[in-house]
């Protein structure tokens, strides 16, 4: 049967471009490279990336904001769920948050680099007032050497999408009954939540921290704006030698990139280790009985901690916004002097060709996603069976193995078949991270639908695609465009699959955001992210309202 | 031979056996029940009659309507239909709009046939209705309906008035029996409640609870 063979090629449309890349990256990290004329295999490559001069600082700043980050992610989104469970907060957390999920990272990082920035809001706000300074200060907030702006910009992505998780995980553990039972017993909220939810509740989340984990260890547009720039992260020295065109660095870049996957392998292992000795150190507290009443007293912190993360959001994009419609706005103003649509204006000329390629491969991308999964998982539903944890893992991979790591042997590949810069190409790149999405999203709404109302309709002489076209589909609608624009979204911010798969050709706003950056003019770099920011929203707008009007004489489906 | 015949059925989970030898012929419009504790097969009983069936369960025997054997045929080809103790009125649809599901494709003057089916329930002008705002037993009534709009030439009923209460059990099964019989539609009912049984009249099976 034709819809069997469907699991299979989603598998082979977006493994084999990670395989196929990996295997493209590594050859030439060990000297394999005849188009190059590199045929003599061997470590020396290794050697010459160990000789540049930063690397170890570069992989060291690398290790040290992958794993600020990550642990200051999951604290913070560990914290504010013991801190709010049972609170109405914790119930609107999921609609609060998936707004905030949608703005593309690059955004909002060039939103918080003006909000830290020494001429940015923060001072502009106490400035002259309170400081004195009528001009800007002389220190570094942006891209300071340590990396710290880089984890804070990481932090703020990366609390929310780990929150949405393990909102998400609550309801597959019988959370509420849990908290019940051990608050009965007489534990605080704060100490029941840690104590009861958590040890059930991390199992659930392993995966999507280890996503967070690999993409901080490797982000390049986050890192281009926020982090410093010698050395910069291993993964952005891997972009700047890939991109070189004297292709001196060409096999040290690959080099680097391959050292990316050790980095990231090596940093889940030790994530894994450090899950084992916080488990085996914490076994023993789990049952002393303590009631953790003292614990307690931190609760407000973690709740506070999240509504400022959500509230540096909002921020970020506002000033992106007033950015660009600002026609004057010089330190020590805290608001624009004189406004305009100008900015607008002159940068629609520029502006048409990223934002159509932007929305062309995002429609694309996760239109073929939803076909896919949806393929798929009618396949699950009518076999009866549930893929496994391995198909997780799978689906996952593109989300582990760090993107430099195959991306650049996959663009390598495609310039060898003269595909490179095709909007076709573009799109298979931007799938290869939409899907994975996508499928997360629909697949536990779509096992959850009762199975019952596909067996009526069957009774009821439907054959399966009837049923398909006319039952599960409407039924599941919501959850259907949920996906949808998360899967837009995800198109929308992908940065690196962009400057890679279109090969200099094709460009989005995200790139177009990222390369701006450096320019400086702040008034078109708000332009760009702003509208990069609008879009997942409006994908986000546009599903919900889109069931809403539809089944607006249809209670049963509020 | 005309009826619903069930011969020599026997379903099984891995080395757990629901339902071990399981033969009865039902004439039409006979009402017959199986009754048993929970977990006794018999909700995979009807699942094998009308192919649904999960694919976990191995299954062996034979189902024969009106003569011609099914077991092998998809549900959509078995012309049998089924009620839940949940109406399961498909809530992305109107009320019309789900009868109209279940009415055939090449059914002409499909509004007058809904309309008809309406009335025979009580509910004469609710085809614009929204499901969600019926009662249970309304809802339950436009459920039998729809099953009976697709012509099925046997009926399965998955305990239908489970959800009930008292007062309107007696009355919807009073409606649903007359419907049945008023066909000629040979009937099985899987059932907790001996006054369903009583009030059906036909052949009474308890399943042995192997578990």
């Amino acid at each position: 049967m034709a819809l069997g063979v469907v699991p299979y090629l989603t598998l082979a449309l977006f493994l084999g471009p990670v395989a196929a890349g990996l295997v493209f990256t590594l050859l030439p990290a060990f000297g394999y490279l005849p188009a190059l004329g590199a045929t003599q295999i061997g470590a020396h490559v290794f050697a010459r990336l160990f000789d540049q001069p930063g690397l170890t600082g570069s992989v060291a700043l690398t290790l040290g904001t992958g794993f600020a980050a990550s642990l200051l992610s999951l604290g913070i989104a560990v914290g504010f769920c013991a801190a709010a469970h049972g609170r109405p907060i914790f119930r609107s957390a999921e609609r609060l948050l998936a707004p905030l999920l949608a703005t593309p990272h690059a955004a909002i990082a060039l939103g918080f680099a003006f909000l830290i920035a020494p001429s940015g809001w923060l001072v502009r706000f106490v400035s002259p007032e309170l400081t004195g300074w009528t001009r800007p200060p002389d220190f570094a907030s942006v891209g300071d050497a340590a990396g710290i702006s880089l984890v804070l910009g990481l932090v703020l992505k990366e609390v929310p999408y780990l929150l949405l998780m393990a909102v998400a995980a609550h309801g597959q553990i019988a959370a509420t009954a849990t908290m019940a039972t051990a608050r009965t017993l007489g534990y605080s909220p704060f100490a029941a939540w840690f104590k009861a939810i958590l040890p059930q509740l991390y199992p659930q989340i392993r995966l999507p921290i280890y996503a967070v984990l690999a993409f901080s260890l490797s982000t390049v547009d986050v890192a281009l704006i926020l982090g410093p720039s010698n050395p910069p992260p291993l993964a952005v020295l891997a972009v700047r030698w890939a991109n070189d065109p004297l292709l001196d660095l060409f096999l040290p870049a690959m080099a680097a990139a391959s050292l990316q996957l050790l980095l990231v392998g090596g940093g889940i292992g030790l994530w894994r280790l450090g899950e084992a000795a916080v488990a085996r150190v914490a076994r023993p507290w789990l049952a002393d009985g303590a009631r953790g009443a003292a614990l307690e007293r931190t609760a407000p912190v973690a709740r506070a901690a999240l509504i400022a993360i959500a509230a540096i959001n909002a921020v970020c994009i506002a000033a992106m916004a007033l950015w660009s419609v600002a026609a004057a706005w010089r330190f020590p103003h805290a608001l624009p002097e004189r406004w305009s649509f100008d900015n607008w204006t002159r940068a629609a000329g520029r502006l048409a060709e990223p934002a159509a390629t932007t929305l062309s491969v995002a429609a694309a991308a996760t239109a073929a996603a939803l076909v896919l999964v949806c393929l798929c998982l009618e396949n699950e539903q009518r076999r009866q069976r549930a893929a496994g944890p391995s198909a997780l893992w799978a689906l996952y991979l593109p989300l582990l193995v760090p993107q430099i790591s195959f991306l650049l042997g996959a663009q390598s590949l495609l310039v060898r078949l003269g595909w490179d810069g095709t909007w076709g190409a573009l799109v298979w790149f931007h799938l290869l991270f939409v899907l994975p999405y996508v499928f997360l999203v629909l697949a536990d709404p779509w096992r959850a639908l009762d199975p019952r109302y596909a067996k009526l309709a069957a009774c009821l002489g439907a054959a399966p695609w009837r049923v398909f076209f006319t039952v599960r589909l409407p039924l599941l609608l919501r959850p259907i465009l949920v996906a949808a624009a998360v899967g837009f979204a995800v198109s929308v911010g992908l940065y690196l699959p962009t400057v890679l798969g279109g090969g200099g050709r094709l460009t989005s706003l995200a790139t177009e955001a990222v390369s701006l950056a450096s320019g400086g003019d702040r008034r078109i770099v708000g332009v760009y992210a702003f509208l990069q920011a609008m879009l997942p929203l409006l994908a986000y707008g546009l599903a919900l309202a889109v069931p809403a009007l539809l089944f607006r004489h249809r209670r049963g489906l509020r | 031979m005309s009826g619903l015949q069930f011969e020599h059925v026997r379903l099984a989970a891995g080395p757990r056996v629901l339902v071990a030898d399981f033969s009865l012929g039902i004439a039409p419009g006979e009402i017959a029940t199986v009754m048993g504790a929970s977990g006794a097969g018999k909700s995979s009983l009807l699942a094998y009659a009308c192919g649904t069936l999960a694919p976990g369960l191995a299954a062996s025997g034979s189902v024969r309507l009106d003569g011609i054997e099914i077991s092998g045929l998809p549900p959509e080809r078995r012309r049998i239909g089924i009620l839940f103790q949940d109406d399961l009125l498909f809530p992305h649809l109107s009320v019309g709009a789900n009868l109209g599901f279940g009415l055939r494709a090449e059914t002409k003057d499909r509004r007058a046939r809904i309309e008809e089916a309406l009335a025979a329930a009580g509910l004469a002008g609710f085809a614009a209705r929204d499901p969600a705002t019926l009662s249970g037993g309304q809802r339950q009534r436009v459920a039998l309906m729809r099953a009976l709009l697709a012509e099925p030439a046997a009926i399965l009923l998955d305990e239908p008035f489970g959800k009930l209460d008292a007062d309107l059990r007696a009355q919807m099964r009073e409606f649903v029996f007359a419907h049945v019989r008023e066909r000629k539609l040979p009937c099985l009912m899987v059932t907790h409640d001996s006054q369903d049984a009583d009030a059906a009249g036909g052949v009474l099976r308890t399943l042995e609870n192997f578990a």
